[in-house]
């Protein structure tokens, strides 16, 4: 299949190649966009969108647990929080492009190599913001907290992490949706995803159009389960706009 | 291809790519030489090339459109609707329908470029601008300052952190994205990913290596730029804080 469409996209085949292909003349004519000829063939994009999915859905998952672990650590013990926003630093400055193709010594070429690049770039993110989520709980309120006889962890659980959860749910929504379309580029290190359905036909339009809707549709989807996510896990929040 | 039966055949690879890019190879095709320290110049010079014009553009489109509008405190939905949108918008997506409808060419990888670039521009100095405390602004045009000593003289100043971040998150994208310029027909270090039948796998890691070293590099002289452009007062005052 890769071949084929290497092939194609380097405009070699012979024109009665296409001859019994439903889609002969959108793909003959590259540059005409044919929406009929996208929802005829939409079955196309199941597989890679559901590749797309797992692209981002794991290192989101993977990135926050990391990262919501290094935070609580950063949290309890000062001295870590120079180091790790140091580490997340860098991290965040090496592309997650550049980052699939230095990983790939170690991990080879698929979307094991794809998976992890990602995750570094997404727990960059989660860091920070569930730190200064974290961080930014006022004073006052930790001190209530103790007045009304809480442990530090119980401190934590019940105070310090229901008030952070605005800034980590927002931290969540930046990694995915950059993540949705950061993933596109694993289609270069043999990772899958919806970047198969661009490149090597980036000339072919309208699947390049339909991908690019696909893509926003995926961002704008997961950001909303996101926002409401983060509405049900704040009901207090309501409660004080509403008055 | 790399010899598999290499012991430490991942070390092996890296190894060959720095091979790559010091001396170069012969390509895998058989022939000509590929790789070698003029090339990769060549190749990372191309890529600050677009990079700088995607940026230059985009900071002469985003940057006063976002002093005017959170100076005046207008049109918040669209300062911030377009970051995040920004953020959504696939990259291989926009250089493949910019190839495909401009044409390939250094003038369709820059638009491509500068559609990145604008969004954490435009939203990072509205935001700047806005979270001036609005007693300070009040203060400077009682002191008699005209809308533009307000703009360039208080909340500019007081902005340049997160005016900086948005040119920098800019950037590191801007130069990550012309990697793949090739496809539009521009070659940066993405042709070593783009031409993997020639290059072979030395090439790729040769490409991440040379990518990733661009961004840090351009990190780095933004961060000196922030200090340079951080007023002297102002870091007395977090001296002092």
């Amino acid at each position: 299949m890769t071949s084929f469409r290497l092939i194609a996209a380097a405009g070699q085949l012979p024109q009665d190649f296409f001859q019994n292909r439903a889609h002969k003349t959108c793909i003959q004519e590259q540059g005409t966009v044919c929406p009929g000829w996208a929802l005829d063939h939409i079955g196309e994009w199941v597989t890679p969108t559901l590749q797309h999915i797992v692209l981002v859905a794991v290192p989101v998952a993977c990135g926050f647990v990391v990262a919501f672990g290094m935070a609580l650590l950063a949290h309890r013990r000062r001295w870590l929080v120079a180091p790790f926003l140091g580490v997340s630093d860098v991290l965040f400055t090496i592309p997650s492009f550049a980052l699939f193709y230095i990983l790939l010594p170690l991990t080879g070429l698929g979307r094991t190599t794809a998976i992890i690049a990602l995750t570094a770039y997404t727990l960059v993110i989660l860091f920070r913001n569930t730190y200064s989520g974290l961080s930014n709980v006022p004073e006052e309120v930790k001190d209530a907290g103790r007045g009304m006889g809480l442990t530090e962890r119980q401190l934590l659980w019940r105070v310090e992490l229901p008030l952070a959860v605005p800034e980590i749910i927002g931290g969540l929504r930046i990694a995915t949706v950059s993540t949705v379309a950061l993933a596109t580029l694993a289609v270069f290190i043999n990772g899958g995803g919806l970047g198969v359905k661009v490149y090597p036909d980036i000339s072919f339009l309208t699947g390049v159009l339909t991908t690019g809707i696909i893509l926003l549709a995926l961002a704008f989807v997961l950001d909303v389960a996101l926002v409401i996510a983060q509405r049900l896990a704040t009901p207090w929040l309501r409660v004080a706009q509403s008055r | 291809m790399i010899d598999p039966h290499l012991p430490l055949s991942f070390l092996g690879l890296f190894g060959h790519a720095i091979n790559f890019i010091l001396h170069g190879q012969e390509a895998e095709t058989g022939g000509i030489h590929v790789g070698g320290p003029e090339k990769m110049a060549e190749l990372a010079l191309t890529q600050l090339k677009v990079t700088g014009l995607a940026m230059g553009l985009g900071l002469a489109i985003a940057f006063p459109a976002g002093v005017l509008l959170g100076h005046y405190g207008r049109g918040e939905l669209l300062a911030v609707g377009i970051g995040n949108v920004g953020r959504a918008l696939p990259e291989l997506v926009i250089i493949a329908i910019a190839a495909t409808t401009i044409g390939v060419g250094l003038l369709s990888v820059t638009l491509a470029l500068t559609i990145l670039a604008v969004p954490p521009i435009l939203t990072n100095t509205f935001v700047a601008m806005r979270q001036v405390d609005r007693g300070v602004v009040d203060a400077a045009r009682g002191m008699g300052m005209t809308p533009l000593e307000q703009i360039a003289r208080v909340e500019l100043p007081l902005g340049v952190p997160t005016i900086m971040g948005g040119i920098r998150t800019a950037t590191i994208n801007v130069v990550a994205t012309a990697t793949i310029a090739p496809l539009a027909g521009v070659l940066t270090l993405g042709d070593l990913i783009i031409s993997r039948g020639a290059n072979g796998d030395a090439g790729l890691v040769a490409a991440g290596i040379c990518v990733a070293l661009l961004a840090l590099i351009l990190e780095g002289l933004l961060a000196v730029l922030q200090r340079l452009l951080t007023s002297p007062g102002m870091k007395l005052a977090r001296a002092t804080a």
